[in-house]
This record gives structure tokens, C-alpha cells and sequence, in this order.
């Protein structure tokens, strides 16, 4: 007698009675599988047919404004490898996930890029909450992963990865050269009032921005903290407290909608005439709100990116990568379009370092996240080195708002490009606690300033 | 009183902030409670009726600035998205999905209407892009006014001092007046009242049904209309919309037009008092008030409490 499990393509788990042999045979290619699988994982030596990169970005929420010209660059970035044969002759594919449904979603969608589509490798992510959730998954699964725009400070100060790097700055660089750039620009300002988005990024860089002022100018008068819900679309009452309070300095390090709407109102009832603003994130947003931002105002772009750089690295490279993206997308590149480029540079580099330390054998996972530590790749301006801690180092540029008559809105001037060494904290240590040993003396070895050409 | 003499300007202010605050959220949230007054159905996707009159009128304003159009055709852009929304998408909805689910489960309702929400969402993206959307004409046609403040003066956009309090303030006098006034509005008000009685009396209900449909959704679309030339327009500000409209018609009491006027002044000041005097409560201030009016008036403010039927 045949029973059920026996018959080819019934799956065994339609047998109401599995017999013996039908569970050895199960049994027998179950291993074979796990065995292929394990081979791939571990690396045979062998090219793949191809290299399946998982990409995690917000393509849905108010993030996507910044997830869509991250996916968009991919796109481009992934085409112009392919166009060129490939990573050592290996095709690139991608494969995007979203993160707009939130942490538990995004942690079955990267289990699912590893164990369903086996990727090669996994850039991820914008969200910190992401970041801090799909590091120790990364030593977990074993898998390559590039935090490649997140912000927060505390993956790699709170813990130590195998398999997870970061591409690009964290926060507290982002945060502090603001604040240098202000401490410089405006050195005897008395008051300060702030308006950041109410969730963890408006908290934590308030914090790591009021450490690092008290230990740098301490004394100086904090006029409000306003923190309206994240995604606030009306700012009419912050105004008009801010106008009443009439602060020297307002920071903003929102972004997105909520940014575009605080400087269009602000610039209609006239507070960017009462106060300067500091606003470390605002490049994103510069296309968008056009001339309703004004010259003198104090903005940042989370690295040292910025289509008009003041020393690129390789001008014609940026300028290549900028037109290409204006004319396929029909935008500036903004900041995470470089964090994009970032990720793509570092992988192709380690890609690179890891062949030639196998004599052009092909890495398996270990030995590709091993080439990440200590990588020197280049970015679109300068160039950044993962430290040992998997942490990138990122130069950090900061401007003035300036108007030109060759741009539809405001441009950078006074540009200073802050070294990442400088502002970054030290491997080992916590920024809060290393931010609170600066010293004034800092403010005397700043780089000079670049005007806007 | 010693308090009230030091702070006495700035609630002055803080007042003119909520006024203005209170007529945008009015203008959401009496459609919502139309709606639900005579449909009884909770509609999820009104926040996307709210986000697609926004970028509609957006669009419109852009085209009007494009063709090279007198400026001050901006402000009427803004009614004309409005009642466009409303006559495009709510006869269809109401027709194909939301008279399929009338008298069914409320649970079932807000599937369907969360589902239709989902689904509008995407087609905004489709359309409009993720990338926010703004535009301020009419709040630049309009210009700013001086508002004392001791010795100094605040500026207020006067878009924001007379035009959305007058907005409101018109709606909410106008529904009143059509509801009650006029046959129309009685015939509506029969149905909302008892529908199987006002059906036996020769009235086609079926209609009675779109017409409000599509005048909340209309109404859903003004609000962001009147919204875009404040703010930015980002995937996701459906949603953010409809939790706070949720909370001025739960504290009006579902289905009542002046409750709402009411609920959202009361959220509107409490927010803008909150900003002024203790920042931190900003966010939680509109939700403190709608559970402190459910504790005391379950039903709430202006809501009449059923006997339950066994």
C-alpha cells in the first residue's frame, strides 16, 4: 500500500500517516537543502549569479521624503554598477523593503531577506529604532548590514557588532558641529529656544546640543523647549510664542513636512527677522521651500554632501552624480541620495578588499563584514573610514543661507567643513559623557570658512 | 490674579492662536460627525478626503500661477478643490462600498473605511509624490496684521486671524441653518432621526445618504484646503488628521454639528494655553480633555445617551 506522503508533489504535510521512508526521504532533503544553504552562507569560493542586496527604507509615512530619493539613488547607483559589469563581474539586484509599518514589521522583513531571499548584504536603515533593533540581528543571522542613514549614536556606544557598520556619521557629529558653527558665526548670543519633533531624534539632539553648549558656553539662557507632535502640520502657537519671547537663536533639527511648514510660517509672520535660526538638517529641504527661507540662517546636511561643496573630492564625479539624478528624477539629490552612494561606495570597496585578501576568491559573509572594519571608501565629497567600533566617519559641513540669482532657492555660503575626527566622540566613549569635557579652547582650532562661488 | 495680570497678554494670545487652531480642526471634524449622524458610520478615510482636498487645491493653485492667472483666483481654488473632491470620490464610495456596509457591524464599517483609507493613501503617492507639498499663495495675497502686545507687536498672518475662523464660523452657521431652515436639511434630519419612518413618508433615504456623504466629504476636503496654504502636505497627514478629529467628535458626542464647534475650541485653546504654559502637555492636551468630558459625560458633551436595547 502507497500512502499519501509517498506520491510526488503532495507536500508531507498533507499526510494524515507519514511512514518511514517517506520521513528519511524528507529528512534526507531537508539536510541536502540546509547543506546547499550553508554552503552559500559560509562561501565556497564560488561567484553567485548574483549579488541580492535587501535595502530597508521608508516607502510609506511622513519619512518617505526621505526613503523615496534613498531608493531612487539606489536605482540609479545599482544601474550605473550593472552597466559597468557588475561587482567583480556579479551583477547587483535590489531589493527593497519599507519601514513605514514600524520596528516589528521591519524585524520579520529582515529575517525574510536573509532566510527567503538569501541577500548578500543589507543596507539598513533610516529609522535609529531600526538601526538599534537590526544590529545584534545582523551578529544574529550573520549577515552583512550597513546602517546607511540612521542617526542615533547609541548603536555602537551601547554595543559591539560583528556583522553590523555604519556608512556615515551618527548624531552627535551632526549635532555638535551645529552648535561649532554656531559658537563661531554668532559667538556672544544670551538665548536660545528650540522647536524639535516630538519623538526620540527632536529629544536625544536637543540633549547632545544643550551638553555640548553648556560645556562650551555655559550661561546661556534656554527662553523655551517646544517639542509639537511629530508631524505637526500647524505651527502658528510656537510662532507666536517665539515672537513674544524674541530669542537670539531658535534650532530647529526637525525635518521633512514639519520643517517645510515651521519655515514657510515662520518666514510669513516675519520670526526669521527676529531671530537666527539653526538648523542642522535643513539642505532637504531647501528645493521644496524655495526664497521663503532667508540669507543668514544657519543650516547642515547630517555629513559633508552638498552639490556645491567647497572641495569635493572629485568635483566632476559630483557634478555627474548630481545632473544624473536631476535628470532622472527631476530633483536635487539631497542628503540621503549621498548616504545612498555611501552605502553603495562602501560595499563595492569591501566587495573589492575582500576578493583581493582571498587572491580573487569570492568572500563568504564573515569574511566580507570583516573587510568592512577600518574600509577607507570615498563619498561624493570626501572620503570615510569605518572605525573598529563599526562607527563611519564623516566630515560634517555646515553653511549660511545665501541668495543667488543661479538658484531657485537658498544656497550655502560661509561654508566650514568640519573634520569627523573633531566631532566625533572617541571610540569608547559615550557622547553624552565625552561632550561634557569639552572646553572652550575648541572653538580656536575650527577650519576656516568657504564662501558660496 | 496676581498670575492673570502678568499673563494676561500672552493668553490674549495664546487665545487668538486657538481660535485659529480650533476653526481648522472644526472644519474636519463636522464632516466626520455629518457623516456619522446619518449614516452611523465611522469613516476612517475622511482623513484622506482631508489629504487629497489639500494637494488637490494645491495643484490647482499651481495651475492657476502657471497659466499666469490673477493671484487672487487662489482663493476661490480653495472652494472649488473642496467641492471637487467631494463630488469625484463621494458619490462613488458611497455608492459601491459604504451603502454595502450600512447596518452592518461598526467593526466591519471601519475595516472597510480603513481599507478604503489605505488604499487612498497610496493614491495620493501615486499622484502627488512623497515629497511635501505646499502652497502659500493665499497666504501671502493676504498679507500679515500687527497685534499689540505691550510695548511690541506680533504679527499674525490674517489668513490665519479672519479667514479660517471666518471660514468656520460661516459652516457652522450655514449647516445649522440648511439643516433646519431648509427642506433639504429637514429631510436629512428626518432621516437621521428615524430612517425606516422617513422611507414610509416617501422620502428616498438612499439619496438623503450620498448627498450627506458627499457633503462631508466635501467638507473633509475644505478643511485641507483651507490647511495647504499653512502647511506642507506628506504622506501620512491622513492619518494624523483623523485620530485628532476622532477626539473632538468623541468629546462633541457623535453626530452633533455644534459639538463639534464646541470640542474643538475647547482642544483648540487647550493646546494653544498648553504651548504657552506648559509645552510638554501639547501633545496629550486634546486626548486629557477627550478622556476628562467621556469620564463625566460618557455620551459626550452635546450627546444623548440611548437606552440600550435588549
Amino acid at each position: 500500500m502507497t500512502s499519501i506522503a509517498d506520491q510526488p508533489g503532495v507536500p508531507a504535510t498533507t499526510a494524515a500517516g507519514i511512514s518511514r521512508r517517506g520521513a528519511l526521504l524528507g529528512a534526507a532533503v531537508g539536510t541536502l537543502a540546509l547543506a546547499g544553504r550553508s554552503a552559500h552562507a559560509q562561501g565556497a569560493g564560488q561567484k553567485p549569479a548574483e549579488i541580492k542586496v535587501g535595502i530597508a527604507t521608508y516607502l510609506s509615512g511622513p519619512a518617505s521624503v526621505f526613503g523615496v530619493p534613498g531608493r531612487q539613488a539606489a536605482e540609479m547607483l545599482f544601474d550605473e554598477i550593472n552597466a559597468e559589469g557588475g561587482i567583480a563581474g556579479v551583477k547587483v539586484r535590489p531589493i527593497f523593503v519599507d519601514e513605514g509599518p514600524g520596528v516589528d514589521h521591519f524585524m520579520g522583513e529582515y529575517r525574510r531577506l536573509v532566510q527567503n531571499e538569501d541577500v548578500a548584504i543589507i543596507f539598513s536603515a533610516i529609522s535609529s529604532a531600526d538601526c538599534l533593533a537590526c544590529a545584534p540581528l545582523a551578529d544574529e543571522m550573520k549577515r552583512p548590514t550597513l546602517l546607511w542613514d540612521c542617526g542615533t549614536q547609541r548603536v555602537f556606544e551601547d554595543g559591539r557588532y560583528q556583522y553590523a557598520f555604519r556608512t556615515q556619521a551618527n548624531a552627535t557629529p551632526e549635532v555638535l558641529s551645529a552648535l561649532l558653527y554656531l559658537l563661531k558665526v554668532k559667538p556672544d548670543f544670551r538665548s536660545i529656544a528650540v522647536v524639535n519633533q516630538d519623538y526620540a531624534w527632536g529629544r536625544d539632539s536637543w540633549e547632545i546640543f544643550r551638553t555640548g553648549l553648556n560645556a562650551l558656553k555655559p550661561g546661556v539662557r534656554v527662553a523655551a523647549e517646544l517639542f509639537p507632535r511629530f508631524g505637526a502640520t500647524d505651527f502658528s502657537t510656537e510662532i507666536t510664542r517665539l515672537l513674544a519671547l524674541r530669542p537670539e537663536v531658535i534650532l530647529s533639527t526637525s525635518w521633512g513636512g514639519d520643517l517645510d511648514a515651521l519655515i514657510r510660517q515662520a518666514a510669513e509672520r516675519k520670526l526669521f527677522e527676529r531671530s537666527t535660526f539653526l538648523m542642522p538638517l535643513a539642505e532637504s529641504s531647501l528645493e521644496r521651500v524655495g526664497k521663503a527661507l532667508p540669507a543668514g540662517h544657519l543650516i547642515g546636511a547630517r555629513g559633508d554632501h552638498w552639490f556645491l561643496h567647497p572641495s569635493p573630492r572629485d568635483p566632476a564625479q559630483l557634478a555627474r552624480f548630481t545632473e544624473n539624478y536631476r535628470k532622472r528624477f527631476n530633483n536635487w539629490p539631497i542628503y540621503p541620495c549621498h548616504h545612498m552612494f555611501q552605502a553603495v561606495s562602501a560595499m563595492k570597496t569591501a566587495y573589492a578588499k575582500a576578493i583581493a585578501a582571498k587572491n580573487g576568491g569570492w568572500p563568504n559573509d564573515s569574511e566580507l563584514a570583516a573587510a568592512f572594519r577600518g574600509l577607507e571608501f570615498p563619498s561624493l565629497t570626501s572620503s570615510v573610514t569605518i572605525r573598529e567600533d563599526g562607527q563611519g566617519l564623516e566630515n560634517q559641513i555646515m553653511g549660511t543661507t545665501h541668495h543667488s540669482d543661479r538658484y531657485p532657492f537658498a544656497v550655502m555660503t560661509d561654508m566650514m567643513v568640519f573634520p569627523a575626527a573633531q566631532v566625533t566622540a572617541p571610540v569608547g566613549q559615550k557622547s553624552t559623557e565625552w561632550l561634557k569635557t569639552l572646553k572652550p579652547e575648541l572653538l580656536t582650532q575650527l577650519p576656516a570658512t568657504a564662501p558660496f562661488r | 490674579m496676581g498670575w492673570l495680570s502678568e499673563n494676561g497678554l500672552l493668553l490674549g494670545l495664546a487665545a487668538l492662536d486657538g481660535l485659529a487652531y480650533a476653526a481648522s480642526v472644526f472644519m474636519v471634524a463636522v464632516g466626520l460627525n455629518l457623516v456619522f449622524g446619518v449614516m452611523r458610520v465611522l469613516n476612517v478615510a475622511h482623513g484622506s478626503f482631508y489629504a487629497i482636498g489639500a494637494y488637490t487645491a494645491a495643484s490647482i493653485g499651481l495651475a492657476i500661477a502657471a497659466a499666469g492667472l490673477p493671484s487672487w483666483l487662489s482663493l476661490p481654488a480653495l472652494l472649488v478643490a473642496a467641492a471637487l473632491v467631494g463630488l469625484v470620490l463621494g458619490p462613488p464610495i458611497e455608492r459601491l462600498l459604504l451603502r454595502r456596509v450600512e447596518g452592518q457591524e461598526p467593526v466591519l464599517q471601519l475595516l472597510v473605511t480603513f481599507a478604503l483609507f489605505m488604499i487612498l493613501e497610496d493614491v495620493q503617492k501615486l499622484i502627488w509624490g512623497v515629497q511635501p507639498v505646499s502652497y502659500d499663495t493665499p497666504l501671502k495675497l493676504l498679507g500679515t496684521v500687527d497685534v499689540p502686545f505691550g510695548e511690541d507687536v506680533i504679527p499674525f498672518t490674517a489668513y490665519q486671524l479672519y479667514v479660517l475662523p471666518g471660514i468656520a464660523i460661516l459652516t457652522l452657521v450655514g449647516l445649522a441653518w440648511f439643516l433646519r431652515r431648509t427642506l433639504t436639511g429637514r429631510i436629512i434630519v428626518a432621516v437621521t432621526t428615524d430612517r425606516e419612518a422617513a422611507t414610509a413618508m416617501g422620502i428616498n433615504a438612499a439619496r438623503v445618504t450620498m448627498l450627506t456623504f458627499t457633503c462631508g466629504t466635501a467638507l473633509a476636503a475644505l478643511g485641507g484646503a483651507l490647511a495647504v496654504p499653512t502647511t506642507a502636505m506628506v504622506p501620512g497627514i491622513g492619518a494624523s488628521t483623523i485620530v485628532l478629529s476622532f477626539a473632538v467628535v468623541a468629546t462633541a458626542g457623535l453626530g452633533q454639528i455644534e459639538g463639534a464647534a464646541v470640542s474643538a475650541l475647547l482642544i483648540g485653546l487647550g493646546r494653544s494655553f498648553a504651548v504657552y504654559f506648559e509645552p510638554e502637555l501639547e501633545v496629550v492636551v486634546p486626548y486629557l480633555i477627550m478622556v476628562a468630558v467621556l469620564l463625566l459625560r460618557p455620551q459626550g458633551l452635546f450627546g444623548v445617551a440611548e437606552t440600550r436595547r435588549i
